[in-house]
């Protein structure tokens, strides 16, 4: 079984990098040397109005310097309380949740839509192979130059101010792109047609997804996604995000 | 300091519990709290055969508490038998198994199961808002409580704790019917049936549209409704409804609660059962209290 902490963890930066979308390094204890990437930590409102702790992909993972990095984009009155933390300040948090994604070898498209793209630059950083990067935004783009050490980067935007007009798979069809696996996070209609096309070309993918959270351990079933075969723990046909996921083979799961 | 309470002959070595459904059976949560240090680990409600539960989103926060519509997602019986008693087996602690049932037969197989089991409660969910059938449309008038009650009496080994709903006009009446229909305990409350809606997406926050209002905002009708019933019948009362430290439990206590549960607070703090424990301890060796069943019922 994973091991997961909870910690007390303390704010060593926290910026707006593009609208709505803040840059958070914490540092934390055991948190940073356990984490693999695609797993996420819930973080906890100080404000005791709000019981439930949110969700959030780590981005980037530095085990020597004991800090995770979290990219977040204010949903909510959660994450806008998030967002006025600055350096030196406490956080409380748990984690590494769920499990990350499979490191496998070969040659991948790592596929991220909008505020999906943040947990894709730490496998991209860790996975070994053909990388080609492809990053859909509506418009505004973040973090795509952070990707570039790391394999080819392809962009999309909705609105065409810069790479292709349209969304991922334009680009996929309009540069040729070829390779054996894939990498998603993002919106639901982005992850639904990187599975189709991913059963079309016979490709493995994994997609990673998203729910409403309460516990974040896989006690309260608040989160589950339909699954293709009975789950063996839950015995029904559902698969608990939290748990099972957030990573999933785009087969076991409907979505 | 004497921590034990009594609850239908079964005693607990502390008077703290888990509330069903907030808990799963204590495996995820053993991580972060040894479960030996708790009364009771109360099982989420467990049927005859596998339920699947509601659509998603299944939870929402509201301003000082949560909604949830779970729709009693769980593994059935069979599974549980096999997988959570034996986990649970493993813990100094009093195994307490929450049924649910879509008819008073699924409630009667479920305890008819449990039977030669080595559990040592039995809680009997009649008010479930979150699915069509069985659940609150069991819990919501005094002849349908006494005579499901009185149904799974039939099949039960272990004590039956009656687990009711706030969402009735007089808890009291439910109380007596429960005690009317044989039970040994009656816990309450259960959540309160409320609706979230998003207004930038002019939707239901809850894909069931309503769901189960629990949390720290819905405590002070708990601890009404657990002075009320507590007066209104002999069988210990077991209190709950947004507890989130020990101060929210001994409120409850004082007010007739033979022993407490709690719930949606594990989601804020994995580790709050163990903090309630100690901090009722706290309390009564600041009160120079040295039995925790002194202040049960205390305030009048």
């Amino acid at each position: 079984m994973a091991e997961k902490r909870k910690e007390r963890g303390t704010v060593i930066c926290n910026n707006e990098i593009s609208k709505g979308i803040f840059d958070m390094w914490v540092s934390t204890t055991e948190i940073a040397c356990m984490a693999v990437p695609g797993q996420f930590v819930m973080l906890y409102c100080e404000d005791g109005s709000r019981l439930l702790p949110r969700p959030i992909s780590i981005c980037e993972i530095n085990p020597d310097g004991c800090a995770i990095r979290l990219v977040y984009r204010i949903a909510g009155k959660g994450t806008e309380e998030f967002s006025r933390l600055s350096e030196g300040m406490p956080l409380t948090l748990l984690g590494p949740l769920g499990n990350g994604f499979p490191k496998k070898e070969g040659a991948s498209f790592i596929i991220g839509g909008g505020i999906g793209i943040p947990p894709m630059l730490e496998l991209a950083k860790q996975l070994s192979g053909e990388k080609q990067i492809i990053l859909g935004f509506r418009d505004v783009q973040f973090l795509t130059e952070e990707f570039l050490p790391y394999g080819t980067v392809y962009i999309a935007t909705e609105d065409g101010s810069a790479g292709t007009k349209g969304n991922v798979l334009d680009v996929i069809q309009e540069n040729g792109l070829t390779a054996e696996r894939i990498y998603a996070c993002g919106p639901m209609p982005m992850l639904r047609a990187v599975k189709e096309y991913a059963a079309g070309h016979n490709m493995e993918c994994y997609v990673s997804l998203e729910e409403r959270m309460a516990c974040g351990i896989g006690a309260c079933l608040g989160c589950v996604c339909k699954s293709k075969e009975v789950d063996g723990h839950t015995n029904v046909k559902n698969k608990r995000i939290c748990k099972e996921g957030p990573v999933f083979l785009a087969g076991e799961v409907e979505f | 300091m004497n921590m034990e309470v009594d609850i239908a002959g079964v005693t607990l070595k502390n008077p703290v519990m888990t509330a069903s459904g907030t808990f799963g059976s204590g495996e995820e949560f053993s991580e972060f709290v040894d479960l030996n240090k708790l009364g009771a680990v109360v099982t989420k409600g467990v049927a005859n055969v596998p339920w699947e539960g509601n659509p998603t989103p299944r939870v929402a926060e509201v301003y000082g508490g949560m909604l949830n519509a779970i729709g009693l997602q769980n593994p059935g019986i069979d599974v549980f038998v096999k997988r959570d008693i034996p986990f649970l087996k493993q813990f100094d602690t009093k195994i307490a198994v929450n049924v649910c049932g879509r008819s008073a037969a699924d409630y009667c197989e479920v305890v008819e199961r449990l039977s030669d089991e080595p559990v040592d409660l039995l809680e009997i969910n009649i008010s479930c808002p979150n699915v069509k059938e069985g659940g609150i449309a069991f819990g919501q008038s005094a002849k349908s409580v006494e005579e499901i009650t009185r149904e799974v009496k039939k099949y039960a080994v272990q004590p039956v704790i009656m687990k009711l709903s706030p969402n009735v006009t007089d808890i009291a009446v439910m109380a007596k019917a429960a005690e009317a229909g044989g039970a040994d305990a009656v816990s309450l409350i259960n959540t309160l049936t409320g609706m979230k809606i998003d207004i930038h997406r002019k939707a239901f926050a809850l894909a069931n549209k309503t769901g189960g209002l629990s949390g720290p905002a819905i405590h002070p009708v708990a601890v009404r409704m657990v002075y009320e019933a507590s007066h209104a019948v002999k069988v210990p009362v077991i209190g709950m409804g947004g507890i989130t430290d020990a101060e929210g439990a001994i409120e409850m206590m004082l007010a007739g609660a033979s022993a407490v549960s709690v719930g949606t607070a594990n989601f804020q703090d994995v580790t709050v059962t163990e903090a309630v424990v100690r901090g009722i301890e706290e309390y009564l060796l600041l009160q120079g209290v040295s039995d925790v069943k002194e202040i049960i019922g205390a305030v009048r």
